[in-house]
């Protein structure tokens, strides 16, 4: 301030707005619209790419499944289980009450009307993304008769639901249709 | 930046005079690592692991860049450019092995480090910046490695990527979006693997960069010593080089002759079968574990199996998943609040009998426990113990350590390091008050003999 000329120091207002501050204001700001416009571009571009996107659905047929088999199909580049539960199981998991699970939801709500058998999960742990045990023949399938996931213990049961250990969510049911009542589309 | 007795550095040709005028960097050097930094007199081996580290990022730098030239950041191709590497690239297999082993031997040394800075209060004033630098140089290499051990594309490199990118799903709302994007994909894949080929190769220097800011800071106040009192005179130090090259010249000896030792005869002792099986996307492996130097992390995040909730109503506040990731990133960042924690105007362990014992009978052995239990399946009786650990480790540092350094009495400080070293100290000038040295943090208690700018 010492050093301001008489000048420049004229140019302050009564209550010490100068001219020059709107054109530093100005300046900043269109600085600080482009860097940011910029930066959006830098972190888009880190999202999954429109042929990650474009793979995101996929067709199985399900006829072949007999009752108390499951099988292994793929969906966006993870594990699909599909399973066709047994009268048994169905009726186990139709036992529980609901309210009493850690995420409450029906067999009936996890399944398609008119399809209550098929029951149609991703093979991702909701805990830190392993692939459960109990889709093969002949594999672990917990305390619950579902699914049961060997890297931090969680147990589902015959609905794929949370049952023990530190999984938050039931094994998620991703969108699809039945396209006929052989196939089904999945995403 | 160095003490008033400090050497200065004094060009001897025609060449080195005009270099000293144009870029003095020759100067520099010898401010920072030659004769021109006197370094307290007194200093261990325990003060040799900061030039390991230095030595070991080295290391993997130049091993990383000339594996680079070879490797493909690819999932279809990835795993066998590896065994490319192995078997068709002259050395191959030894840089491969050396950049590996080169990885643990990087977090031994700064284990060591850490566990100097712990057992001497290296973090305490006027030292914090060099402390909280150093936490950030360790979480940098914390995600490096990870990065780096996802590039084999094996089954733990997937699955490593799979179960720490889903840590960042357990935070609340932007958790699931966050991973896909972290991802660039709903699954570990290519773009994952690219973007972490591309990261792994910046960050060690970045790492590089905040070793320098680490060093700088270092300078200002210079190097601690075993018996946490202040450099009071010139007989307090001597010059780093040649003695202190020296020592680490020695040091430096004996750490390349174990980690050739790795390289040669035990190449694959640290690392896990499981990942010389090409990654599947169907098939997790049954046991999975991170790299030994996660182990004790890892124990703490398996640590919480129980949600946190108000008890009686089954109202859930924070998801088990949720705690454990806040646990284990906890763990690391409580360190930067740890010269704030630690009130003691006493440094070195050495004249605190009180926090040595917690620090021997308390910190230690948990931590070992902690690394025991993160490389255990997670089955009891391993979940409990960690539990157990686990408690202690955040008692010991938010609750131990305030509560020693106000009750504490610790031992009488000697009066300078040149008496502690030579048991007498003739120094005519210095009023001997035998007070405890450098108490409050960010007062300097012997203005007169603060390192000249």
């Amino acid at each position: 301030m010492a050093t301001e000329t008489a000048a420049t120091t004229e140019t302050f207002a009564e209550d010490g707005v100068r001219r020059r501050d709107w054109i530093h204001i100005a300046a900043l700001g269109t600085a600080g619209v482009g860097a940011a416009s910029v930066l959006f571009p830098l972190i888009s571009q880190m999202s999954p790419s429109a042929d990650v996107l474009a793979a995101s659905s996929t067709e199985v047929d399900v006829s072949a499944i007999a009752a108390g088999q499951a099988i292994k199909a793929s969906f966006r580049k993870q594990p699909l289980f599909i399973r066709r539960l047994t009268p048994d199981e169905i009726k186990q998991a139709n036992e529980v009450d609901p309210s009493t699970l850690r995420d409450p939801q029906t067999l009936a709500e996890r399944t398609k009307e008119g399809h209550e058998d098929l029951l149609v999960t991703m093979g991702v742990c909701t805990h830190l993304g392993c692939v459960p045990l109990g889709a093969a023949e002949g594999e672990n399938r917990g305390d619950f008769g579902g699914y049961f996931c060997p890297c931090h213990g969680s147990h589902y049961d015959t609905a794929a639901r949370i049952r023990k250990g530190p999984a938050p969510k039931n094994l998620h049911v991703p969108d699809y249709e039945f396209k006929s009542d052989a196939v089904i589309r999945v995403g | 930046m160095s003490f008033a007795w400090a050497k200065q550095y004094e060009p001897q040709s025609a060449f080195t005079k005009w270099l000293d005028e144009k870029l003095p960097l020759p100067r520099l050097v010898y401010n920072a690592v030659g004769a021109g930094y006197p370094v307290p007199r007194n200093l261990n081996y325990m003060w040799n692991f900061g030039v390991l580290a230095g030595f070991f990022l080295v290391v993997q730098i130049v091993t990383g860049v000339v594996l680079a030239m070879h490797y493909a950041a690819n999932g279809l191709v990835a795993f066998a450019t590896v065994e490319h590497i192995m078997r068709d690239v002259n050395y191959g297999w030894m840089l491969r092995y050396a950049h590996a082993n080169g990885a643990s031997f990087f977090f031994i040394v700064i284990y060591m480090h850490i566990f100097r800075g712990f057992f001497y209060s290296s973090y305490k004033a006027p030292r914090e910046m060099i402390w909280l630098l150093g936490v950030v140089i360790f979480l940098l290499m914390m995600a490096t490695a990870f990065m780096g051990y996802v590039l084999p594309w094996g089954q733990m490199s997937y699955w490593g990527a799979q179960v720490i990118t889903g840590l960042f799903s357990a935070i609340p709302l932007v958790g699931e979006p966050l991973q896909v994007w972290l991802l660039g994909g709903f699954a570990p894949d290519n773009a994952a693997l690219n973007r972490f080929f591309s990261l792994h190769f910046l960050l060690p220097f970045v790492i590089a960069g905040v070793v320098i800011l680490h060093i700088w800071a270092l300078h200002i106040p210079g190097s601690s010593n075993p018996t946490g009192v202040e450099v009071k005179q010139e007989s307090d130090t001597v010059p780093f080089h040649p003695y202190y090259t020296a020592k680490d010249g020695f040091g430096l000896g004996v750490v390349l002759i174990l980690f050739t030792t790795m390289i040669f005869f035990l190449p694959n002792a640290l690392g896990h079968p499981d990942n010389y099986i090409e990654a599947n996307p169907l098939s997790t492996p049954a046991h999975i574990v991170p790299e030994w130097y996660f182990w004790p992390f890892y124990a703490i995040l398996r640590a919480f199996t129980g949600d946190l909730t108000i008890p009686f109503t089954g109202i859930i506040l924070v998801q088990a998943k949720l705690l454990g990731v806040i646990a284990m990133f906890g763990s690391i960042l409580i360190w930067f609040i740890l010269p704030w924690l630690d009130k003691s105007p006493v440094r070195s362990g050495h004249y605190r009998p009180l926090f040595r014992k917690f620090f021997w009978f308390g910190l230690i052995p948990a931590m070992a426990v902690l690394f025991y239990c993160g490389g255990a399946p997670a089955e009891q009786p391993y979940v409990v113990i960690s539990q157990i650990a686990t408690a202690y480790y955040f008692l010991h540092f938010l609750v131990i350590l305030p509560i020693i350094s106000q009750i504490e009495v610790p031992k009488p400080l000697p009066f300078s390091i040149t008496e502690a070293v030579l048991g007498k100290d003739t120094a005519p000038e210095a009023p001997r008050t035998g007070s405890v040295d450098g108490g409050d943090a960010g007062t300097a208690t012997d203005g007169a003999l603060q390192p000249a700018e």
